[in-house]
């Protein structure tokens, strides 16, 4: 902390608070109400877990698209097409 | 698959989120091309690893701690290979333990630990990454679920 070039300011950490809050899908703002630093971080964590869970579940999905595709299925020349820059 | 919480609007049309777009998918089209083709396991384990690289590697991010850390991470996951016994010998990081401020909330040991290089980083600076490494989360899971849309009607 001593070679910080200054402590943040209250008014700062309360943006960095709201951009936070702002981050949350709605239904999960609710849950904080009034920026409570305590809430919203622990919502921020169940958050970040959660759109963990979803990359895996999507993975997942993705990885079993994949399966039913073949090598000249309409799918797989947008996939090409789209690279192809 | 219904999804109950709707991501709130983020511009998919932004070019960080185009480049994010773009490595992963070509990193689908790596995997696509994979001969012989990988079990489903392995290649889950692929695409999760290319939606993380792609995160790490989108231009906004690549000046972050998270993304430095993550990038480690992910090598290191790539040098273990499933199927083999492994003693894991995980190298022991001293990390310089940071004075909490007083009015840092408890809270903020979790969210250390899920944002990649969190547990070194000061508390502010904590909030700053926790709300751009959310940001690419967010776009990711935005991207993949497109994928899917468009690929399975």
């Amino acid at each position: 902390m001593s070679s910080r070039r200054g402590r943040i300011t209250d008014e700062e950490m309360n943006e960095l608070i709201s951009k936070l809050q702002l981050l949350l899908p709605e239904s999960r703002r609710r849950n904080v109400g009034r920026a409570s630093a305590g809430k919203l971080l622990k919502e921020t964590c169940s958050y970040i877990k959660s759109l963990h869970r979803e990359v895996d579940d999507l993975s997942d999905r993705l990885s079993q698209l994949m399966a039913t595709m073949d090598d000249n299925s309409p799918q797989a020349d947008i996939i090409r097409s789209l690279l192809r820059s | 698959m219904n999804r109950k919480n709707p991501l709130p609007n983020s511009n998919p049309n932004s070019p960080n989120s185009s480049m994010q777009a773009l490595h992963f998918l070509q990193a689908l089209a790596r995997i696509a091309r994979a001969a012989p083709k990988p079990a489903h396991s392995a290649r889950t384990r692929q695409i999760r690893h290319a939606a993380y690289a792609s995160m790490a590697h989108s231009s906004r991010s690549s000046r972050r701690t998270w993304s430095r850390a993550l990038l480690h991470r992910l090598r290191q996951w790539q040098q273990q290979r499933p199927g083999r016994l492994l003693t894991v010998r995980r190298r022991v990081r001293i990390v310089t333990p940071i004075t909490s401020r007083p009015e840092e909330p408890a809270r903020a040991e979790t969210l250390r630990q899920l944002v990649p290089g969190g547990r070194g980083m000061e508390y502010c600076n904590l909030l700053e990454e926790t709300a751009d490494y959310v940001q690419c989360l967010r776009a990711q899971v935005q991207l993949m679920q497109t994928l899917l849309d468009a690929f399975s009607s």
